[in-house]
C-alpha cells in the first residue's frame, strides 16, 4: 500500500505542476489580448477603415496598409500555394521513398523555421537591389517564401494520412496516378490542405521584418504593387515606436485588426479540420 | 453481359468438373519468384486461374497468397524494392514484361480489398468515376450502367434513393459491395478478392459469398480467404500455400476431402494456421 501512496502522492503532484504551468501560461495570453482589447477597441472607429494614415497630430485611418496588407497576403498565398501543394505532392506521392524528398523535407524544415528578417533581407538582395526601389511586389515574393514550406509541409504531412489502401484501391480500377491524385488523394486531403493554406495566410499577415526592407511603407493611398506599399504590421511598428499619442493609438488599433484577423483564420482553419475528422 | 441469375451459395465443387480438362487457363503462373528487398516471399509458384471459376488461395497468415495476388495485378508495382520473377501470363500475354501498360492491366484484373475503401465522393460517382475513364457515354448511358453495375453487387435497393450521398455514409458491408460495384463498372476480365470478408459480419459475407458465386458467371475469380468453410463454400479450385510455396492445387474438393500432402491435411483440420 505504501508504493500505491507513494505514487498517488506523485501523480497528485505531477497534475498540480501541470496546472499551474498552463494557468502561469494563459494568464499573459490573457493579460496580452486583455491588453490589446481595452486599447485597441478605444481607437476602432470608421474612419480607421475609411482614411489614409495621417501626418501626427491630425486625424486619420488605417485604410492605406490594411489594404497594402490585405493585397500582398492575398499574393502571396496565390505565389507561395501552387509552389507548395506541387512541392508537397511530389514528396507524398511521387517521390516518397526517394532521396531528394528526405533532403527537400529536411531543407525545408530549415526554411520554415528560418528567421523571417533573413527571408526579408534576401528578397532585399535579389530584387530590391535589382530594381532600384521598393515595392509591394519584393514584399509579397518575400511573404511568398514564408508560405512555401508551411504549405509544403501541411501538403505532405495531409497527403502522407490518406491511406495506402485507397491508393491502392484507385490503382486497382486502372487509374493512371495523376488521376489517382487529382480526384481521390486531394479529394480525401483536402480540408487539411486549405487548412494549412490558411493558416500560412495567418502566420504572413502578422510578419513584419520581410516587409521592412521589401515593400518599406507608404504614407498615401497608393495600389501600385510596383512602388512601395503600407502595411499593418510596419505601420505599427513605425507608430508604436513614435512619440506621438494618436500614431500609437492608431498602432493599438492596427494590431487590434491583425489579431482578430488572424483568429477568424484560424478559427476556419479549425472548424475546416473538424469537418475532416468526421467526414 | 449477361446477368447471372440468383443462385444459393452451395458448396460449388460438386457441379465442378472432375478433371482439370475441358478447362482454360485464364492466368497462368509459372515458376514465379517474388522479392521484398532481398527477402524471398514466393517461391516457384505454378498455379492456373481457370476462365469462369473460383479459385481459393488458403494457409496460414505471412505464406505470400496476398503477395501472389498482388503480382496478378502488379499492384507491387507501387512500391520499391518489391520485384517478381518468372512467368505470369493472361490469354498468353506476358503481364510481368515491363512494356506492360499496368493501367490497361489493371483495369482487366480488377480487386477488391480486405478493408473496404470507397472514394470520398458519392455513391454515383464512385461508380461512375471508373466507366468514364475508359468510355465515352451519355448521361442516360451512363446512368444506366451505374444502375446495372450496383444490381450486379446487389446494392441497388439499398442505395438507389441516396445516390448522391457520400460513398463513407455506408455500412461496412455495403462499402464492401459498392467497392465490387466499382470493380465490376471498369468490366474487368479477372477480379481478385484479398480478405473480402475479414472485416464484416456474417450476415454481409454471406452476401458477398453470394455475389461472388454469381460473378464467376462472367468473370475469373481468385480469392484469399483465412476462412476455410469460406474456401469451401465459394470455391471450385483450392491453392494451399506454406511459407511462400503452393504446398497443393486442385479440386476444392479433392483438397478438403482427401489432400495429398500432410501439411495440408494438417492446416485444414486446424491442427495450425
Amino acid at each position: 500500500m505504501a508504493l500505491y501512496d507513494t505514487r498517488r502522492r506523485r501523480n497528485q503532484l505531477a497534475i498540480g505542476l501541470a496546472i499551474a504551468a498552463t494557468v502561469f501560461g494563459l494568464t499573459w495570453l490573457v493579460l496580452i489580448l486583455a491588453v490589446l482589447l481595452w486599447e485597441g477597441f478605444s481607437g476602432l472607429t470608421l474612419a480607421v477603415f475609411t482614411e489614409m494614415t495621417p501626418p501626427p497630430g491630425s486625424a486619420g485611418g488605417l485604410l492605406n496598409p490594411i489594404m497594402g496588407s490585405l493585397v500582398m497576403t492575398f499574393i502571396a498565398v496565390l505565389i507561395g500555394t501552387p509552389l507548395g501543394i506541387l512541392a508537397g505532392t511530389y514528396m507524398a506521392e511521387y517521390g516518397r521513398y526517394d532521396k531528394l524528398t528526405t533532403v527537400v523535407r529536411f531543407i525545408n524544415d530549415i526554411l520554415l523555421s528560418a528567421p523571417s528578417i533573413v527571408i526579408g533581407l534576401f528578397i532585399y538582395e535579389v530584387m530590391v537591389v535589382q530594381m532600384g526601389h521598393f515595392s509591394g511586389w519584393a514584399g509579397a515574393v518575400a511573404l511568398a517564401v514564408i508560405v512555401v514550406p508551411v504549405v509544403v509541409r501541411t501538403t505532405e504531412d495531409m497527403l502522407t494520412l490518406v491511406p495506402d489502401t485507397l491508393r491502392e484501391a484507385a490503382a486497382s480500377i486502372g487509374l493512371p496516378r495523376s488521376l489517382m491524385i487529382q480526384k481521390v488523394a486531394y479529394r480525401a486531403a483536402r480540408a487539411g490542405m486549405v487548412t494549412g493554406v490558411l493558416l500560412a495566410g495567418a502566420r504572413i499577415s502578422g510578419e513584419t521584418a520581410p516587409l521592412l526592407f521589401t515593400a518599406l511603407n507608404n504614407q498615401f493611398w497608393s495600389t501600385d504593387m510596383n512602388a512601395p506599399v503600407a502595411s499593418l504590421p510596419v505601420v505599427i511598428f513605425q507608430f508604436a515606436l513614435s512619440p506621438y499619442d494618436d500614431w500609437q493609438q492608431l498602432a493599438w488599433t492596427g494590431a487590434l485588426i491583425i489579431t482578430m484577423a488572424v483568429l477568424a483564420l484560424s478559427i476556419i482553419a479549425r472548424i475546416l479540420a473538424a469537418q475532416r475528422k468526421t467526414s | 453481359m449477361s446477368v447471372a441469375s440468383f443462385t444459393t451459395p452451395t458448396p460449388t465443387a460438386a457441379g465442378s468438373p472432375a478433371s482439370a480438362e475441358g478447362l482454360t487457363d485464364k492466368v497462368s503462373v509459372r515458376d514465379l519468384d517474388f522479392f521484398y528487398g532481398d527477402n524471398r516471399a514466393l517461391k516457384n509458384i505454378n498455379v492456373s486461374l481457370y476462365l469462369n471459376k473460383v479459385t481459393a488461395f488458403i494457409g496460414p497468415s505471412g505464406c505470400g497468397k496476398s503477395t501472389l495476388l498482388r503480382v496478378l495485378n502488379r499492384m507491387y508495382d507501387l512500391y520499391p524494392n518489391q520485384r517478381a520473377a518468372g512467368y505470369v501470363t493472361m490469354d498468353s500475354t506476358d503481364i510481368l514484361s515491363p512494356s506492360q501498360d499496368l493501367n490497361l492491366l489493371r483495369a482487366k484484373v480488377g480487386m477488391v480489398f480486405q478493408k473496404p475503401t470507397p472514394f470520398p465522393m458519392t455513391i454515383y460517382e464512385n461508380i461512375a468515376f471508373g466507366i468514364r475513364l475508359y468510355e465515352r457515354l451519355s448521361k442516360s448511358e451512363l446512368d444506366d450502367r451505374v444502375k446495372h453495375c450496383l444490381e450486379r453487387a446487389a446494392l441497388w435497393d439499398e442505395v438507389k434513393d441516396k445516390m448522391n450521398a457520400n460513398g463513407l455514409s455506408l455500412s461496412g458491408g455495403q462499402q464492401q459491395r459498392l467497392c465490387i460495384a466499382r470493380t465490376v463498372a471498369v468490366q474487368p476480365e479477372v477480379i481478385l478478392f484479398d480478405e473480402p470478408c475479414s472485416a464484416l459480419d456474417p450476415i454481409s459475407t454471406a452476401k458477398i459469398e453470394e455475389l461472388i458465386d454469381e460473378l464467376k458467371e462472367d468473370y475469373t475469380i481468385a480469392i484469399v480467404t483465412h476462412n476455410m468453410q469460406q474456401a469451401a463454400r465459394v470455391s471450385d479450385f483450392t491453392a494451399f500455400m506454406y511459407l511462400g510455396e503452393l504446398v497443393e492445387f486442385g479440386e476444392t474438393t479433392t483438397i478438403f476431402t482427401s489432400p495429398s500432402d500432410r501439411r495440408t491435411q494438417d492446416y485444414i483440420t486446424g491442427r495450425f494456421g
